[in-house]
């Protein structure tokens, strides 16, 4: 049977070398034929790896361009022809004011207020107003869809527009007149370090951490390179930032030796960058700590009185890519309740109770990152605000906890993550009765119930989400300052007042 | 100076050529069904039955029903056929809640096309209830909506079969973070915890 295989494994080698035996040089180099089949093998499984991967990754990313103008800030996809990036122009002038089309034959025509225009498949020469114009290639006409190549606009633009416009071409970005939003970055302080970005309009980008980095992605705001892309700071834990920008996007990465959070202060035009344990600092008092050491399972009501500061985080849930739930057309659960955690930050402070905001923007923030910070700041409540269009009035809730708790996962001085509320679940039920019957004296509809509902059973300190929904069955309230001031007011309220029966100090 | 000349063999560049137009083939493909994302909704090729028939003699069960209305967990009898095995009349009533939720005048609506793939009774104590991507995509999102479906499925079965301590929930057979962007389904439910729930939630608004 040995020797079968070996004769197998002879007649299958002379098979494969076979083509080789015309080689002339094969005398000469007798390893040659065997090392050329092997690398012909790996060319043909290397193209055709590199082919896959070129051909997929450029049908993945779709490229996009975003203009900026008085009217509207909007992002339209580009098309590739002939090698060139087109964009549909009807598109691209319908948010600007009133355009229509049509095709006739090879020829497009199209009015864009009072002015005319026509176009003419092929051909890269146009008229609009009764001028001609050049285009950088051939205007192409697709179903009746005109599409103009995007490094033409500079020169298509103004005849429509009547004034200049700025094109980012290589990065996809398109700006209306002087709407570009510029920034200054400077270090405000040195230890703790606090990066301080001033923009010259409100901003709100899109905030993203890794290690060693925040990412700010502004999609929707003009902002434009400052006079060199990489700001150098000198200082160890911020040592830099660098802008860049591409498919439409700008994109300030500040790179940080500590994890950093972003705030964002002056009606959205400052965001300071700063150290996350400073960032807390900043808004808790500065024995904020203190409060961790009180014995958190124990009940509000039979705490000592010992003289504690009082510090809370609120959260707005969802941002980011988590909507929550479209609440109506054009009304976000994660916008709402941002607005709302505003609110409610104002009135705990002017209760005298310091608050940080997981989040000011929107951002994605993991329901692990929000529990972590929860946790590290050692603050003595943490509120999750929520909206719903369904019910009415304000629901609070508390944990339920998983099965886990039952076996008790905790080894010493460390909780299970699953469960690690349990101990707290007392002070977080005096809170939420607490913000019941402060609803209940304001007379507005409540509910207290326990839910399965994520972070609240990672945290260990006493742990609340506040559901809000509309008085009636008119959603658009959820968005009244008025009606949010009512509820945050009364949320407030609440938790002053169990600080006071815990004895802590403002 | 020797100059060596090693041809390749014919078989090599024929299975190149197959292998590059192959891949060039494919590109094209993908080119083309770029941006024609399947737009068909599930439910609209979802046209398996909502509940299956069973037969067999019927018994009187407790259905725990959600209302949205006044945001409460209704007990609701039922005379359902019920066949012996622990995991079919799991199966059995979870489908018959379903029916109702499914109904035109439901009073806690799910989205078309909602099922129940499928329940395991894992000992000891251990319920695995699969559903549908239609289930939780097409579920509402909010905290209390979602609460009153989580309660509903794992209170009936644990009103109705004996022995359940804990009830994990997948989706497509898989585990999911929340059911629709609220309900935390990435652990194992205490079955004492959902009764508490449960309790609450009958109180109402």
């Amino acid at each position: 049977m040995g020797a079968r295989r070996a004769a197998g494994r002879k007649i299958v080698g002379e098979n494969l070398i076979r083509p080789f035996a015309t080689c002339s040089t094969s005398a000469v180099f007798p390893g040659l034929k065997r090392r050329a089949f092997r690398i012909a093998s790996a060319f043909v499984a290397l193209s055709t790896v590199v082919l896959l991967t070129i051909f997929l990754s450029g049908a993945a990313t779709e490229k996009h361009l975003s203009v900026y103008s008085v009217a509207a800030n909007y992002s339209l996809p580009l098309v590739q022809r002939n090698g060139r990036d087109y964009v549909g122009l009807l598109e691209l002038l319908e948010p600007l004011g009133a355009v229509n089309a049509r095709s006739d034959g090879d020829r497009w025509r199209l009015r864009y207020n009072n002015i005319a225009a026509e176009f003419t498949a092929g051909k890269t020469r146009a008229h609009i107003q009764g001028r001609e114009t050049d285009l950088s290639a051939a205007f192409v006409l697709e179903n009746g869809r005109g599409l103009v190549p995007v490094s033409s606009l500079t020169s298509i633009m103004p005849r429509f527009l009547g004034g200049p416009v700025t094109l980012h071409e290589d990065s996809g970005r398109l700006f209306v007149g002087s709407v570009a939003t510029h920034f200054t970055a400077s270090l405000a302080g040195e230890n703790p370090p606090r990066l301080e970005f001033n923009f010259s309009a409100p901003v709100s980008p899109t905030v993203s951490t890794e290690p060693g980095s925040l990412r700010m992605t502004f999609s929707r705001d003009p902002v434009v390179a400052p006079a060199s892309p990489t700001l150098t700071f000198g200082n160890k834990t911020i040592p830099s930032a660098i802008y860049s920008e591409g498919n439409g996007v700008a994109v300030i990465t500040v790179n940080s030796a500590a994890p950093v959070m972003a705030n964002f202060s002056n009606g959205g035009r400052t965001v300071t960058i700063a150290a996350a344990s400073a960032a807390v600092q900043k808004t808790a008092p500065p024995n904020a700590q203190q409060t961790a050491s009180v014995p958190a399972a124990a009940p509000a009501e039979n705490s000592a009185p010992v003289a504690r500061k009082y510090f809370a985080i609120v959260d707005a849930s969802h941002g980011g890519d988590d909507h929550g739930e479209t609440l109506s057309a054009g009304l976000l659960e994660k916008d709402v309740v941002l607005s709302l955690a505003r609110s409610l930050r104002q009135e705990l402070e002017s209760r005298g109770i310091s608050t940080l905001m997981l989040r000011d923007a929107d951002t994605n923030l993991s329901l692990d990152q929000r529990a972590g910070v929860a946790n590290a700041t050692h603050a003595a409540v943490y509120i999750a605000l929520h909206a719903s269009s369904s019910g009415q009035g304000v629901r609070i809730y508390t944990a339920m906890l998983p099965y886990e708790s039952a076996s008790n996962d905790d080894r010493g001085p460390f909780r299970s993550w699953s469960t690690a509320q349990h101990t707290d679940i007392p002070t977080s039920q005096a809170a939420a009765t607490s913000v019941a019957a402060e609803m209940q004296r304001r007379q507005i509809p409540e509910r207290a119930l326990i839910a399965p509902l994520r972070p609240l059973n990672n945290i260990t300190v006493a742990a609340l989400a506040v559901e809000v929904a509309p008085q009636s069955s008119d959603v658009a309230q959820l968005s009244a300052p008025d009606y949010q001031q009512l509820v945050t007011s009364a949320v407030a309220t609440a938790i002053a007042a169990t600080r006071n029966r815990r004895g802590a100090t403002p | 100076m020797v100059i060596v000349r090693a041809s390749i063999p014919r078989h090599l560049v024929i299975a190149m050529a197959i292998l590059l137009v192959a891949v060039l083939a494919m590109s094209v493909y993908v080119w083309r069904m770029r941006g024609r994302a399947a737009s068909l909704p599930v439910q609209a090729t979802d046209s398996r039955p909502i509940a299956p028939p069973v037969a067999g003699p019927t018994e009187a069960v407790t259905l725990f029903v959600a209302h949205d209305d006044d945001g409460s967990l209704q007990a609701e009898g039922a005379q359902i056929p019920l066949p012996s095995g622990r995991q079919q009349r799991a199966e059995e009533l979870l489908q018959a809640l379903l029916t109702r939720y499914l109904d035109k005048g439901s009073h806690h609506p799910l989205g078309m096309g909602a099922d129940v793939r499928s329940v395991f009774l894992v000992d000891p104590g251990l319920v695995v209830i699969d559903l549908n991507a239609a289930f939780a995509d097409g579920h509402r999102s909010g905290i209390l909506v979602e609460d009153l479906t989580v309660a509903s499925l794992i209170h009936t079965i644990s009103a109705n079969i004996s022995g359940v301590l804990r009830v994990k929930i997948l989706v497509e057979g898989k585990e999911r973070e929340t059911l629709a962007g609220h309900a935390d389904l990435s652990g194992f439910y205490d079955v004492t915890a959902v009764n508490q729930l449960a309790a609450e939630l009958q109180a109402g608004q």
